[in-house]
């Protein structure tokens, strides 16, 4: 026999049938809001080619190292904690990347350990500070992100470019995507075509995916984020799970790294200054809350390709100046921002229920009004 | 060979029994300064300054070039006039909320941009006003109070964490100032521009040093005449505390960021007018950074509560110095950085509650496991002694 679940009154019929999760309302608006801004341009911009595969896939290939930079705030995000060093970690690993390969000559392999441990190293001793001695994450990671901007410099304060055979190789690769293409003015064929960066993009968001979603320590990542105290009581060792988020977030920042060395081959001061917005604007706008315990990989995915879109869309808008996309990102993340804190309410996690609830209500009453007035009148 | 062994172990053991009586006596007075709460700052001032003392003799030097006062000590506190407003405000909104304002600088390159479009017009590189300087100041600071209470809005009406809310401005605000002035520097060439950044003809002292030293007063004035530090604190200790015993802390909130975004306009226009120019790329940059690490290093909490302006004022004074000192023995700008970011993690570590209890903790249990072992050495000495 199956057991009716309790539902109070009022409710309407649409979420009494199958309830939404903040989460779920969130991720939606994200994807709708992606498509909605894709088809609009691509209406809007005939003339350049937002119908082509080749298009929508680039999208990913040209921010794949901001998709995992992002992958990483949004687990640290979810603990409700925050890492903004990412950026400068990019920074940092593209340049000692460049310098290895330049200036010391080692072999291409071993640039990847090398960016790995680098993200690991921050992202153990960053989790250490905010886990074990409590710091508050943001002063630990600000501190994070000048002292790696500052060893960027001590490392080489100038320009570096990449010119070994093997790295350049890699950089360049192109894994064509069969049945998608679209043939050009010329007859020639435009193929659609990820690059080994955003392929290894996609692996680790579904690695993610399933970690978050199945696995023992994504669970407890949420539960730490969504209630630190009840965590405790349940068990969950909050601290190491902190420090591992955090670790794994250095982890993705490494890896984050050495893709946009693969996209941009040369190490330069100036790499991945503020990227780390990028990242939490693109995580925010996903669907992850910013405290803490809520937030999907998937949604994180749809917020950088809003991002993309967005650097691409500007300047046909006929806009030159460098500063519009910017501007624009940081509008679309206070309308997130906002939306997340109506929804909280007051605090409470039903808060965007019960919103909704009276707004049909208010809604129903309306209608009601008008249907008892029409006759009478 | 045992003789020797026994008479280094009664050494060890007469210097640990001294050591503990030094201790116990010492202890009280010893918790006393070091727990006051600007300990640490002036501790940290003092060793910066005794280091300079080492490395320049002539540090306290004070002489008069071209009527204004120059030395070390001066150029350190006119160097500091920027960030020492910008302290001001963080420290309330610190306290206020236990947040930061991270849209701090770039609420600096706004305030400047439309004082300095304003001043030129269309052109950007003249020496006449095409505007009143008076005009053209006040729509600058309204630029930053502005600013500020866009952040107030988001942090005290729709309760969104202050880091959070401020960062829309970070991210934004520089784009918006170059939008201001159409990305390119505005070079103000009117002498009276300087009036602000370097000297009114006649005083001696540089007019940063005055206009900061002026806000601290006026800042300690608000703080200590009206109850504006009291509410903040009681706000920053337990704000739903303090809405039911009666105080708007939504209000209470919104002031402290709007004072935070009118500071961070006068050191705006402070900053552009030292230069001479307005360059919303480079003007105040990377200085909530350092206006964040004032405020601890003065002895503040982050996490919010009780703030002491004194402290603050101390701790921007060291940020400059340390970074004054590090340019003298130098350290490239960019490489600044790294120290800094080393010594706000030591200073944080040091002063964090569970850091201080490992600490103490660690410290009774040696002392605790010295006693038994120096009575037994004892033991032993004086067996020796006898034979």
């Amino acid at each position: 026999m199956k057991i009716k679940p309790h539902t109070t009154g009022d409710s309407f019929p649409l979420l009494k049938r199958k309830r939404i999760s903040n989460t779920g309302i969130l991720l939606m608006i994200t994807i709708l809001l992606f498509f909605t801004l894709y088809f609009a341009s691509t209406i809007y911009f005939k003339s350049s080619n937002f119908a082509k595969y080749s298009v929508f896939f680039n999208l990913l290939n040209n921010k794949a190292h901001l998709l995992l930079l992002a992958l990483g705030l949004t687990v640290v995000l979810i603990t409700g904690s925050i890492d903004i060093s990412v950026g400068s970690v990019t920074g940092l690993v593209s340049m000692v990347i460049a310098t290895m390969l330049t200036q010391e000559g080692v072999d291409a392999i071993w640039t990847i350990p090398a960016s790995l441990a680098i993200g690991i190293v921050f992202g153990a001793v960053q989790g250490f500070l905010v886990a074990y001695i409590e710091i508050q994450p943001f002063i630990v990671t600000l501190s994070g992100l000048f002292f790696a901007r500052g060893m960027i410099s001590v490392i080489n304060a100038v320009s570096v470019p990449i010119s070994d055979k093997t790295f350049m190789s890699w950089s360049g690769a192109k894994v064509f995507i069969p049945f998608l293409y679209n043939e050009r003015k010329n007859g020639t064929l435009d193929i659609a075509y990820l690059t080994p960066a955003s392929i290894i993009a996609i692996v680790v968001l579904i690695i993610l995916i399933i970690t978050l979603k199945k696995t023992k320590f994504g669970r407890a990542l949420y539960a730490v984020g969504g209630n630190p105290q009840s965590a405790l009581l349940m068990g969950i060792n909050v601290r190491k799970t902190k420090f591992m988020a955090h670790v794994l977030c250095g982890l993705l920042a490494g890896i984050g790294g050495f893709l946009f060395t693969l996209l941009s081959p040369s190490g330069n001061p100036g790499n991945g200054v503020a990227y780390e917005i990028d990242a939490i604007s693109s995580s925010v706008i996903g669907g992850v809350m910013l405290s803490g315990g809520v937030g999907l990989p998937i949604g994180t995915l749809f917020g950088v390709l809003i991002n993309s879109l967005i650097e691409r869309v500007v300047p046909l808008l006929g806009i030159t100046e460098a500063s519009w996309p910017r501007i624009i990102t940081s509008a679309f993340l206070f309308i997130f921002i906002v939306l997340q804190s109506l929804f909280i309410g007051a605090g409470s996690k039903k808060g965007l229920k019960l919103t909704l609830q009276r707004w049909m209500t208010n809604l129903r009453h309306v209608f009601s009004r008008r249907k008892k007035n029409q006759p009478s009148s | 060979m045992n003789k020797v062994v026994v008479q280094i172990k009664r050494f060890f053991s007469r210097l640990i029994v001294i050591f503990q009586r030094l201790f116990s006596i010492l202890e009280t007075p010893l918790r006393k300064i070091f727990g006051h709460k600007l300990a640490i700052p002036l501790l940290v001032l003092t060793a910066v300054i005794v280091q300079n003392i080492i490395s320049t003799p002539n540090f306290f030097d004070i002489s008069i070039k071209n009527g204004l006062l120059s030395g070390y000590i001066p150029s350190i506190m006119d160097e500091a006039g920027e960030l020492l407003i910008i302290t001001l405000g963080m420290t309330l909104v610190i306290a206020v909320s236990g947040g930061v304002d991270l849209s701090v600088g770039p609420i600096m390159a706004i305030a400047a941009s439309f004082c300095g479009l304003l001043l030129n017009g269309s052109e950007y590189r003249t020496d006449v006003f095409q505007n009143p300087y008076i005009l053209a100041l006040f729509i600058g600071l309204l630029a930053g109070v502005l600013c500020g209470a866009f952040n107030g809005i988001m942090v005290s009406y729709l309760k969104i964490q202050p880091m959070i809310a401020t960062l829309i401005l970070f991210t934004a605000g520089r784009s918006i100032a170059k939008l201001i002035t159409h990305g390119q520097t505005i070079y103000i060439m009117n002498p009276v521009y300087k009036y602000l950044g370097v000297q009114i003809p006649g005083v001696p002292i540089r007019t940063t040093i005055l206009i900061s030293l002026l806000f601290v007063i006026l800042v300690t004035l608000l703080v200590k005449l009206t109850s504006l530090g009291l509410y903040v604190q009681s706000v920053g200790i337990n704000g739903s505390a303090a809405r039911l015993v009666g105080l708007n802390s939504n209000a209470v909130k919104f002031m402290a960021f709007v004072i935070c975004g009118l500071l961070a306009g006068v050191a705006g226009l402070v900053g552009s007018s030292g230069v001479g120019s307005v360059n919303s790329g480079e003007l105040g940059m990377s200085i909530e950074m350092d206006a964040i690490l004032a405020v601890a290093l003065g002895g503040n909490s982050l996490s919010g509560g009780k703030f002491s302006i004194a402290g603050s004022v101390i701790g921007a004074y060291t940020i400059q110095a340390i970074t004054t000192t590090l340019y003298a023995m130098n350290v490239r700008p960019d490489q600044l950085n790294v120290f800094k970011a080393l010594i706000i993690v030591v200073i944080i570590v040091a002063s964090s509650e569970i850091f201080k209890e490992r600490i103490k903790r660690l410290i009774r249990r040696i002392l605790s496991s010295i006693p038994k072992s120096s009575k037994k050495t004892t033991v032993v000495g004086g067996c020796s002694d006898e034979n």
